[in-house]
């Protein structure tokens, strides 16, 4: 063919680095957000160790500049600003650079093209500048760690005045370098939510109507419509926050009658949206997955499509809640709570929808099916702890603790990493042609869902105690005290947690060489991606296929296998060349 | 049954489909302007409603009559890229040329009439920063009438010079002869985006210098 | 390991803990109904070679009632947490005969002021103290919630009250203690470098033991009030 045959000619520079295939761009991102999520991971390991032993030297902290670690004869303690800057950069680092890239970055541009038989996005060179936006952004992210004064450390959140103004916190050129990181990766972002959504809507191939789309496709498009409209009230904020820094505005400084709730509506205004960014592609890849593990079409797969939707119209009238204490006036916040708690309807029709799928199936646990089943149970989890902060009076004991902070990790490490390992096993024999090692997968998923509700299931227990977010050294209240020994088991855990990840790493990069072979249809699945080699070539259809049925025809009884893929015609027609059946993988 | 699939090179928009990749990708971009100029917008109407003393009467400060006209001159600026894009669905290379032209032109002229406005009000201490506004001068408002200014003004004067760059990288390929009479998505989606510019500076004209 | 609230001490405490325990026992139910169902399938219906899954697409019904039902235990969530929202955070709430008080917040240090004996706050006979606070038992207080500098968040963990400090606004707090001893003060909103060291003591005093020193400090108002924190501690 011929675009394959070009591609081969190209320079391996034009292939691989500057590539405008949708799929390498893929592994681009891949590889980029896995880099951030160990630093993200590495960064949560250095809380956990002052948070479990305040002030103790810290193993290996003599390695770290005078800036952030106080060397003493024992050993080096960690300063309470880099403390800060270390919670800064873990949530900024994650939500940003980790999982935002993984989901979107990464499913995006891997799956939407292949799921609606496009040959590649409708801008493949906008595309290529996303990645190329994104990646510096995330270098001058790590970047400001060096700089003086040090990272930002304001929180992930940033409120201002802390963040509007150096004098609070000593921190000048880092919060700046944080704030132009983030606009470049706005940018960034929203050059593939242009790309993914003129790509859905104008190049899916015949047949594959709006109700054909596979539930992967269907919250990429969704998502990709809330970072287009969420981001640049981001960019608009980052920008006055900016100004506020460098050039002596006072947007939000109460010295020039600026005002501080202003930064905390316009962030939330995004930031409420970019929650559900940061989940709904991981329910996209989970319905995909779950379907195909249980060998049964999605339950309700209509509603799951209006589920998405409401969610994303939803996820704009409730970003108050995260405000309930910020001084607002309290009508406001009942309406907030109002929205808020509705808000967890669809969320929870997903999930007996999700039960409905495994319902009566043929459940074939692979390690990508094992993950998607601990996304739904941590989901579960994540979904019904935000019942109880969306009641205001209980959020006003509870805000702004660890049972916050036990709810956002259930819902981003339970809820999206698990999807993310799901999904990044299920579709990496289309990446690199080879499968992962089914018995290292199990032992990860195992191990990690363990360690995993070890670290973050007493996180509940500790905030109802009012143990709050943020600190620096519970130990200096004298009621958190008899928690220590929770704060210490958690750590521990925490180590172990981050150690387990490394037998995902080595089973990732082992498996691009060793992996067996994957062929096309490895998993025995539906969509058109596994319609085309592993991985397709540039190009991906030599064919543009035509689809004649819904992406989750399994165990349908009109054909003998459990599968039928997309473009097979019906057996009314002629038929087209017989695939041969491929090996299950196991 | 099958055909064979487009490489990428040469794409085609899909069948059935009312509008090609460019031009939806134009109008999706836009929502996203919308969305950036809203959030300055509605920080600058919050602004002025928690403190109206730090705004000052419309033409207290600004110059009212300058600006409508430069307004007027950005309305004409659309008006002659209405003519550009007529111009070449009828095939007219000439005319696409001309106007394409006169819209740069106008359109320099309003970013250069916005420059020497700012001087003006930067010289009579109107100026963003808090601390230096209205230092050894005696003008009206305060802080934050200067910052939200600057700051709304500043983005629209971007997005319309950002403007002029593309139109001349038009004007490059107008020149070159690439659009005709059956290919003038370069020119319509420039167009699209001008008009944009247009509409949100008769927004801001009216919040910032009218009410 | 535990689920349970810390006891409370303000008559906050059992609106606040009745709902947490209401949203405790559905939340758990729930939880307890679907992740036994989770396990439960997974067991029931693993794969067995030669049989298919059953071909089913979905239910309407099954969507309408698993729709409707979160629907109404949501809303009758929110309805119920209502009044309770209304009563600690709307200014029109506050009692009458509340005391007036000012808790102005700073890096790092949480400034108290009193009324004084007057009963009015910004008068010459106010007395001031840091991070320690005095209050009578079953009276309630008016707080009137400012910061200085950066967000604080005035927490009372005892007492269920947190509310954001924000510079350049004025935020009435008001609570009414109804146990006398002594409870812990905390910032949990980051507010800076050493955010961690913001903590204070609330002093829960019987009437009579706050009056008298409420007497004693306004007799030597004059004295630096430094010197009355250093006694009272």
């Amino acid at each position: 063919m011929d675009a394959h045959a070009h591609a081969h000619e190209m320079p391996w520079i034009r292939r691989y680095v500057f590539s405008t295939d949708h799929k390498i761009i893929a592994i681009q991102f891949l590889l980029m957000s896995l880099f951030f999520l160990v630093v993200g991971g590495l960064l949560a390991a250095m809380i956990r160790w002052q948070l479990g032993f305040p002030s103790e030297p810290m193993p290996g902290g003599m390695l770290l500049p005078d800036e952030m670690m106080a060397p003493t004869p024992a050993g080096a303690i960690m300063l309470p600003e880099f403390y800060n800057s270390l919670v800064t950069m873990h949530g900024t680092i994650m939500i940003f650079f980790a999982i935002m890239p993984l989901l979107v970055g990464v499913f995006g541009n891997l799956l939407i093209p292949l799921q609606i038989g496009a040959d590649d996005m409708a801008f493949p060179r906008l595309n290529m500048a996303s990645f190329w936006m994104a990646f510096p952004a995330g270098l001058l992210m790590l970047v400001s760690f060096a700089v003086e004064g040090g990272a930002a450390g304001a929180g992930w959140t940033s409120y201002a005045p802390l963040s509007a103004s150096g004098e609070y916190t000593g921190v000048y050129l880092g919060q700046q370098l944080w704030l132009i990181s983030l606009t470049i990766l706005g940018f960034a972002s929203l050059a593939g939510a242009v790309n993914y959504i003129t790509t859905i809507i104008n190049m899916r191939a015949p047949g594959m109507t709006w109700f054909r789309m596979p539930l992967a496709t269907w919250a990429l498009f969704i998502t990709a419509i809330l970072i287009l409209l969420a981001i640049p009230i981001l960019a608009g904020a980052l920008i006055m926050l900016l100004f506020d820094q460098t050039i002596g505005t006072g947007f939000f400084l109460p010295a020039s009658d600026g005002e501080p709730l202003l930064w905390q509506h316009l962030f939330w205004f995004f930031g409420h949206p970019e929650v559900y960014i940061l989940i709904l592609p991981a329910m996209g890849i989970t319905s995909d997955v779950l379907a195909n593990g249980a060998r049964k079409p999605v339950f309700g797969y209509h509603a799951m499509v209006l589920a998405i939707v409401s969610i994303a119209f939803l996820s704009w009238i409730v970003w108050g809640h995260h405000m309930f204490q910020s001084g607002m006036n309290p009508m406001l916040g009942t309406t907030f709570m109002i929205t808020t708690m509705v808000i967890a309807v669809p969320s929870a029709i997903k999930v007996f929808n999700w039960l409905g799928t495994i319902y009566k199936g043929n459940i074939h646990l692979h390690t990508p099916m094992l993950h998607a089943l601990g996304f739904v149970s941590m989901f579960i989890i994540g979904g019904l702890s935000g019942v109880f902060m969306a009641s205001t009076p209980v959020d006003v004991y509870i805000h702004d603790t660890y049972f916050i902070v036990a709810h956002i990790h259930y819902v981003l490490f339970g809820g999206s990493l698990f999807a993310i390992f799901a999904g990044v096993t299920f579709w990496y024999p289309k990446m690199f042609g080879r499968l992962m090692n089914e018995k290292w997968g199990r032992i990860h998923f195992w191990l990690t869902l363990i360690l995993y509700n070890l670290v973050f299931w007493p996180m509940h227990s500790i905030g109802i105690q009012g143990h709050m977010r943020r600190i620096y050294d519970p130990t200096q209240y004298e009621f958190l005290q008899p928690l220590q020994p929770i704060n210490q088991f958690i750590t521990v855990c925490v180590f172990a947690l981050v150690a387990v990840q490394a037998i995902y790493a080595l089973n990732f990069i082992i498996s691009i060489w060793k992996g067996k072979k994957a062929g096309n249809n490895p998993w025995h699945a539906n969509s058109l991606e596994w319609t085309v080699p592993s991985p397709p070539p540039h190009g991906n259809f030599e064919l543009v296929p035509i689809v004649y049925r819904g992406p989750y025809e399994y165990s349908a009884p009109d054909v003998e296998e459990d599968y039928w893929l997309q473009d097979t015609p019906p057996p009314s027609e002629t038929a087209a060349p017989a695939l041969e059946p491929q090996p299950v993988a196991d | 049954m099958s055909q064979p699939a487009a490489s990428t090179a040469d794409r085609h928009p899909m069948p059935g489909m009312m509008v090609y990749n460019v031009k939806l990708g134009m109008w999706i971009f836009l929502l996203s302007e919308v969305m950036f100029f809203t959030a300055l917008i509605g920080s600058y109407i919050i602004l002025r409603f928690a403190h109206p003393d730090h705004f000052a009467e419309p033409g207290a400060v600004l110059n009212v009559p300058l600006t409508a006209f430069n307004t007027f001159v950005l309305i004409c600026s659309s008006v002659s890229m209405v003519k550009a894009y007529a111009a070449i669905t009828q095939g007219d290379q000439k005319g696409l040329k001309f106007w394409l032209l006169v819209t740069i032109l106008l359109g320099t002229f309003f970013v250069g009439v916005q420059v020497y406005e700012y001087i003006i009000l930067a010289q009579e201490g109107f100026v963003p920063m808090a601390e230096l506004y209205g230092v050894a001068h005696e003008i009206e408002g305060a802080a934050l009438y200067g910052a939200t200014f600057y700051t709304m003004t500043g983005f629209h004067g971007t997005h319309v010079t950002i403007g002029i760059l593309c139109m001349w990288f038009v004007l490059y390929r107008a020149w070159q002869g690439k659009y005709s009479a059956d290919n003038y998505g370069g020119v319509e989606i420039m167009g699209l985006y001008w008009h944009f510019v247009d509409l949100v500076w008769i927004i801001l004209f009216t919040i910032v210098y009218l009410i | 390991m535990s689920w349970l609230l810390p006891e409370s001490f303000s008559t906050f405490g059992p609106d606040v803990d009745f709902l947490y325990y209401v949203i405790l026992w559905v939340t758990g139910v729930v939880f307890v109904i679907t992740e036994a169902l989770l396990v439960y399938f997974v067991i029931r219906y693993r794969r067995r070679e030669g049989q298919k899954a059953t071909y089913i697409h979905g239910s309407t019904k099954a969507e309408i009632i698993w729709t409707t039902l979160p629907f109404i235990a949501v809303l009758a969530l929110a309805f119920i947490s209502i009044p309770s929202w209304n009563m600690m955070k709307n200014p029109d709430s506050v009692p009458a005969d509340a005391l007036d008080y000012i808790v102005n917040a700073k890096q790092f240090e949480w400034e108290i002021t009193y009324a004084g004996t007057d009963g009015v706050t910004g008068t010459a006979d106010d007395i001031s103290t840091i991070n320690i606070m005095h209050v009578p038992v079953n009276q309630a207080v008016n707080i009137t919630l400012r910061s200085e500098d950066v967000l604080h968040s005035f927490f009372l963990p005892e007492m269920r009250v947190k509310q954001d400090a924000v510079p350049g606004m004025d935020i009435t707090v008001w609570f009414e203690a109804t146990a006398a001893g002594a409870y812990p003060i905390g910032c949990a909103e980051l507010c800076g470098n050493l955010h961690t060291t913001m903590g204070g003591t609330l002093n829960v005093y019987e009437a009579a033991e706050f009056d008298a020193w409420v007497a004693s400090q306004s007799a030597d108002a004059d004295d630096a009030d430094d010197a009355d924190d250093q006694e009272d501690q």
